[in-house]
């Protein structure tokens, strides 16, 4: 349940952002799951479930969930890849699920194999919008 | 509006109940920074405290070396509790890194520090010390930033570039409104040197009691550390 942690995340600043600007209503968050994370979208559904208890003014919040590819700019050659292809083994995958930055560690460029690359695209869990009524 | 990261907005309640943090610095390499944070870690915890141990030196974790944790992984309970070593709660890249490098640059280590701060569950605790990246970068800033009332426990040794780059540190935390409980000389001959407030003598004997706990708490090391302690505050 790594996953409750990131969801009261984001149902805090949700929240928070509602209360910022002002809102009435609290209608519509936008969560972004980074492929890298690979966060379990069941678990982390039911924390916010159970989360909306201690956040009445997202009672009635609609949390969409969108998933965005992972993709990689290596520093050393510029060569850009995909997540799948990869090689990492399950204890590996688990570690880069708590931390994503441990794909530096575990993973290589797959054309010039450095450790030195940029992570461009879908790294972990952010939120993309908020909708709500003013 | 696009990507708001809403990690920092939990580091706050992560750490609610925890009654200080100590965020032990050191702005040359080699110079005993980490050593004097699991030490005083251990001393808290023996003397009794609830006591925390947060590695964030990720270049050059080391902690858990000093420690002796082997075999040990947080438990994932609505995040990640840290284990228990010798009466210290202790969290460290190391757990996620299977021991081998870990080729952050400072944008990504600050990623990851706000990733451990926003998952890991401290629980109560009366003192958290956080063994910091040496010098300040974006990382250290982020630290100082997120965790928010860090007291600073800097270590120094006696050599005029050590001391120079002290001077430097001590100022620009004077201009970030970082208090400073302490300045330690470690590696002291003892020799009085301005500015410093608690000296720990060469032990010669510290290198065999790495990753001895028990036999860590016995060393000169530890006494004189303990002795620096009473003077900011802490009677153990």
């Amino acid at each position: 349940m790594h996953e409750w942690a990131l969801a009261e995340s984001v149902i805090k600043t949700a929240v928070e952002y509602a209360g910022t600007e002002k809102l009435k209503k609290l209608k519509e968050t936008g969560v972004l799951f980074g492929e890298l994370q690979a966060i379990d979208k069941e678990i982390f559904l039911f924390a916010l479930e159970e989360l909306r208890k201690q956040y009445p003014a997202a009672a009635s919040c609609k949390f969409k969930i969108i998933a965005e590819p992972a993709a990689f700019r290596c520093k050393a050659c510029a060569h850009e890849f995909p997540l799948k292809g990869l090689k990492k083994t399950k204890d590996e995958a688990e570690f880069i699920h708590f931390i994503p930055e441990m794909a530096h560690t575990f993973m290589k460029c797959p054309k010039c194999k450095s450790p030195d690359f940029e992570i461009a695209r879908g790294r972990g869990v952010s939120i993309s919008y908020l909708k709500g009524d003013r | 509006m696009t990507n708001i990261d809403p990690r920092p907005s939990v580091i706050g309640a992560r750490l609610g109940k925890v009654k200080r943090v100590i965020a032990v610095t050191g702005w040359k390499g080699g110079i005993g920074k980490s050593v004097t944070a699991a030490t005083l870690a251990l001393l808290l915890a023996k003397k009794g405290y609830k006591a925390g141990l947060f590695d964030l030196d990720f270049a050059g974790a080391s902690d858990h070396l000093i420690l002796g944790a082997r075999g040990i992984f947080p438990k994932e309970e609505k995040g990640l509790e840290p284990p228990v070593v010798n009466g210290v709660k202790f969290m460290s890249v190391t757990f996620f890194s299977e021991n081998k490098a870990v080729p952050l640059r400072g944008a990504n280590i600050s990623d990851a520090i706000i990733e451990l701060l926003a998952i890991t569950q401290w629980g109560e605790l009366d003192f958290l010390v956080l063994d910091m990246p040496p010098g300040i970068n974006d990382a250290a800033l982020d630290i100082i930033r997120f965790v928010g009332r860090a007291e600073v426990l800097a270590v120094t040794i006696p050599s005029v570039l050590a001391h120079d780059v002290l001077a430097r540190s001590l100022e620009l935390y004077r201009k970030l409104k970082v208090p400073v409980l302490c300045v330690i000389e470690n590696m002291s001959s003892g020799r009085k040197t301005a500015g410093v407030s608690a000296y720990i003598k060469t032990d010669r004997a510290l290198e065999n009691a790495l990753g001895h706990p028990a036999a860590l708490l016995k060393t000169s090391f530890a006494r004189d550390l303990s002795r620096a302690a009473g003077r900011f505050g802490f009677p153990i």
